[in-house]
């Protein structure tokens, strides 16, 4: 168990949390996009990668809150390999939300050039990505993406281990920010 | 986003600066429908060429102006593409069905 929560510690890369507000959409978008570049994807990968978050997002707010603007949202970036000790490595993005079930595997498949206004978004995330799943653990929505590198390319290095202050936070027993009860879920993830 | 609007001769002209995202489409949406619907006007025209990102929700919007200007006889053109509008249309594989040109003149002078 340690172990494991070593290399989910290890693989860890970001995490954001934030409403189902669509004009921070754009923030996100930026995020993700400076993300994947320093991950080590193409210029079209990080579009990719950018383009399937971004689709998942505007399902959630759409469909999962209904267009509600103040639910809760959380991200969590961290690196995947293919196999286990393999070569191939890819970056994993999870987005979980407390809204009304919505499975996108399930949903509408567009059919080619087809002139409806609906299953854009699922079409585009599907594109996008290389793995798609959707499950619900309790009142939560997961929903995973991945996207590995080409296989020639590496990924970006571990950052250097530094050493920890021995300062102790000035905040301390204080909660800085509103937590959704998405964080006690972390290491299920 | 930003949105503007021209009038030429018997065209409307609409001018996208900016990112179309869920965050803005129905405004686009509802200027569209406005136009095709109510105003009726014969030729409604959209100058993409400034837009740097269009989502699912900014394309379906599109495709609400398209089946609205089909429905009643009018025409719904799209110019300009800036490459992010050209790779969305292309990966919706909806580039064929909207009449798309280069530029503003050969997209009034069609």
């Amino acid at each position: 168990m340690k172990e494991r929560n070593r290399r989910l510690s290890r693989e860890f890369l970001l995490k954001l949390e934030l409403h189902s507000n669509p004009r921070l959409l754009r923030v996100v978008r930026g995020v993700v996009e400076r993300l994947a570049e320093v991950f080590g994807f193409s210029a079209p990968g990080g579009r990719s990668v950018t383009r399937a978050v971004d689709e998942a997002l505007t399902n959630i707010m759409r469909h999962s809150y209904r267009g509600l603007p103040d639910q809760p949202i959380a991200m969590y970036f961290r690196r995947v390999r293919r196999r286990a000790g393999g070569a191939d490595c890819g970056l994993e993005v999870q987005l979980w939300d407390r809204g009304i079930k919505f499975d996108p595997a399930k949903n509408y498949v567009r059919k080619s050039s087809e002139l409806r206004s609906g299953g854009l978004g699922l079409d585009f995330i599907r594109q996008a990505v290389d793995a798609v799943e959707y499950k619900r653990v309790g009142r939560t929505n997961r929903l995973r993406l991945v996207k590995y590198l080409p296989g020639h390319q590496k990924p970006v290095s571990q950052p250097p281990k530094v050493s920890r202050p021995r300062v102790q936070p000035r905040n301390k027993g204080r909660r800085m920010f509103v937590d959704h009860g998405f964080s006690r879920d972390i290491k299920s993830a | 986003m930003q949105i503007s609007v021209r009038r030429v001769d018997t065209a409307t002209i609409f001018d996208v600066t900016g990112d179309i995202d869920l965050a803005n489409s129905p405004e686009v949406r509802k200027a569209l429908l406005r136009e095709v619907r109510e105003i009726r006007t014969a030729r409604v025209l959209m100058n993409l060429s400034e837009v740097r990102y269009i989502d699912s929700s900014g394309v379906a919007s599109l495709v609400e102006g398209l089946k609205a200007s089909r429905d009643l006889g009018s025409r719904f053109i799209l110019f300009g593409l800036s490459g992010a509008a050209r790779e969305v249309l292309q990966l919706s594989r909806l580039l064929k069905v909207f009449e798309v040109y280069d530029n503003e003149e050969s997209a009034l002078a069609s």
